[in-house]
């Protein structure tokens, strides 16, 4: 096991290294020039372009510039946008709203998505399965921002349970974003959960439990449902932060200030350092999520064993 | 790659002296969950399953798949709807006689009337005429996008689990990279940087996001088929690699990687309409779904049929293809008949 969490953990080193400089590299490409960006009709004179050049160390080249701005992140320096704001101000700032939905999202999914996904397995072929079926179909197959706009069209303005977009309501201005970010994820849980379960449900294991008398509700609790889960607890994990970085569409449509508001703005505004810094804080919650779904599985299923 | 695909394992070909005894059963061991250990379990279900269902030589995973396609109605109204948004992108005038640049500022956000099923736009032009054209970019990318993806994939998946080693760890590290990005975040990022957006620009940024699942999957599909004796009889034999990869590793291995390509599909086609949407995809004038409501979006309350028609036919389009995946996974997948 240590030996596995050793190789584990540096495989993390490449990934990390590899993600933050494909973006910091696409990002330094992206056509134009962020301090002429900055000024209006009027340019900026000489003297302050030469100064705020030096500043972001942009006349450095590519690979210069990166280490730099790693050797920063390693002292927990995210750098300032060009606009002279502390990105990891921003991130204080914005993180917690994405977060907050997210997380929001991530717990209709699981409890919605395995529940639909348990009931549908339990009675394979039965109306409950079928439905379960066509509906997530259905989800999955509807591009996320004409639910977003469906939503909002019948939930918010037609029937007006909800709060139809912003955050001036507290935590039910939540609730219909988190809904819609979470459905398509909800629609893969039940689906997964679904198959495993159903999967599991035919092994040897469970006839001989059911053989030996146990009674169904045992046979399922106890043996069927723990490893039919085992898949499912991998894709809810890698999810929770693909859940984060997706969220961009539903916080547009719904208004929402969280950090895909602010990448976007940023890309447009040229903004290097702020979608550099977003990104980067994204790809790490990644790289923890997955890591501490990899140890958990060892835990999860005894088949595994890591040498 | 078709023709790999259609090769039958069971019947051997000319000149081939060891095809017919060792190709005589599909293997059906190869499951996703085979990287992470779950194999072993699945190897049994999977060869017991397909082991009555083997009667005579005719008996092939994709005869037998074919036989069972045919018989599901999924199967059959998933493609007819699939062939039809094909013919209509391959041949848009077979539906409309109108121009979609055709359009007159006088009718600007016309409801449907008669003559006009789906109304006007902002700029006056037709809305039906503008449903149909756009169908072409979006059948385009995504069969543009899944198509390279899947050459992509297959080639490096075959070297990773076949060959393991160096190259396999390279590979499955180059994965990880794109992985961890965030795949709508990534894509704004890479897109911007071109001054110009395209149908290539956009499918260059899909392929580069989607290639690593296929990857992987063709490689664990890959690791499951090596193990097995008519893999090692064909080597006994002298079969060369690349013989032993194509005529019994693949046609053994892709069944789950074709699957999953073709419900991709769909959700390329979703994710272009977003990327659209968001203003960082297709640029105007060109035509597309995602732009469509993407112009619309601030008028959606007060002429909903701007966002209900592209909408539609996107949302059909991308129903379509997960439902031709889900029959393909039924058909190949004898585990779970």
């Amino acid at each position: 096991m240590a030996r596995y969490l050793a190789r584990r953990l540096l495989q993390i080193i490449p990934v990390f290294f590899g993600a933050t400089f494909l973006i910091y590299a696409a990002v330094y490409s992206i056509p134009g020039d962020p301090i002429r960006a900055l000024a209006g009709d009027r340019p900026l004179p000489a003297s302050t372009i030469e100064a705020l050049r030096d500043e972001f160390n942009l006349d450095d080249p590519l690979p210069v510039q990166y280490a730099k701005y790693i050797a920063g992140l390693f002292r927990g320096d995210f750098g300032q946008s060009f606009r002279g704001r502390e990105v990891s101000e921003i991130l204080r700032q914005r993180f917690p709203v994405t977060i907050r939905l997210g997380l929001l999202a991530f717990a209709i999914e699981v409890v919605i998505g395995l529940l639909a996904g348990l009931l549908a397995g339990l009675r394979r072929g039965s109306f409950l399965d079928n439905l379960v079926l066509v509906s997530t179909t259905f989800v999955i197959s509807i591009p996320i921002f004409v639910l977003g706009f469906v939503a909002q069209l019948v939930l918010g303005v037609r029937f007006g349970l909800l709060p139809v977009a912003g955050l001036r309501e507290g935590w039910v201005s939540y609730v219909l974003p988190a809904m819609v970010l979470g459905s398509v994820s909800l629609a893969y849980a039940a689906r997964l959960t679904r198959t495993s379960l159903v999967e599991n449900l035919r092994a040897d294991y469970v006839r001989t439990a059911t053989a030996k008398g146990m009674p169904r509700r045992r046979v399922v609790g106890r043996h069927a449902l723990r490893n039919s889960l085992i898949p499912v607890v991998t894709f809810l994990g890698v999810d929770l932060g693909a859940l984060m970085g997706g969220a961009i569409i539903t916080e547009g449509i719904f208004n929402i200030p969280g950090i895909g508001r602010e990448v976007f703005v940023a890309v447009r505004g040229q903004e290097g350092t702020i979608v550099v810094g977003i990104v980067t804080a994204l790809v790490m919650i990644f790289i923890f999520s997955t890591l501490l779904v990899d140890i958990l599985y060892a835990f999860l299923d005894p088949r595994i064993r890591y040498e | 790659m078709s023709k790999d695909i259609k090769a039958d394992p069971a019947v051997p070909a000319d000149g081939d002296p060891y095809g017919e005894r060792i190709d005589e059963q599909p293997h059906r061991d190869a499951t996703p969950h085979a990287e992470s250990g779950l194999s072993e379990g699945a190897e049994s279900v999977g060869t017991a399953a397909t082991g009555g269902a083997v009667s005579g030589r005719s008996a092939s995973l994709w005869s037998d798949a074919w036989k069972e396609l045919r018989r599901n109605p999924l199967f059959v109204i998933s493609a007819l709807m699939l062939l039809l948004m094909v013919v209509i992108a391959a041949a848009p005038g077979l539906f409309t006689n109108q121009s979609p640049r055709a359009c007159n500022l006088a009718n600007t956000v016309g409801r449907p009337q008669a003559g006009h099923p789906f109304g006007f736009d902002i700029q006056g032009c037709d809305y039906y005429t503008l449903v149909v054209y756009g169908a072409r970019t979006s059948i385009t990318i995504g069969v543009l996008v899944v198509g390279v993806a899947l050459l992509i994939a297959i080639v490096l998946g075959c070297i990773a689990g076949f060959y393991g080693g160096f190259a396999d760890t390279l590979l499955a590290r180059a994965a990880d990279v794109w992985f961890a990005i965030p795949a709508i975040l990534g894509a704004i990022v890479i897109l911007s940087v071109f001054n110009q957006r395209g149908l290539f620009q956009v499918a260059f940024v899909l392929i580069v996001f989607y290639w690593p699942v296929m990857m992987r999957l063709m490689r664990s599909s890959v690791l499951g088929t090596k193990e097995v004796e008519y893999v090692d009889a064909a080597r006994a034999l002298g079969a060369s690699d690349v013989r032993i990869l194509r005529r019994h590793i693949l046609p053994n291995a892709i069944a789950p990687v074709i699957v999953y390509a073709t419900i991709t599909v769909g959700i390329v086609i979703a994710s272009e309409a977003a990327l659209s949407f968001l203003g960082v995809g297709l640029q105007l004038p060109a035509i597309s779904w995602g732009l469509m409501i993407s112009v619309s979006q601030n008028r959606i309350l007060q002429d909903p049929h701007l966002l209900l028609f592209p909408a539609l036919f996107l949302s059909i389009t991308v129903f379509s293809f997960i439902l031709l995946g889900d029959a393909l996974r039924d058909a190949l997948d004898p585990k779970l008949r």
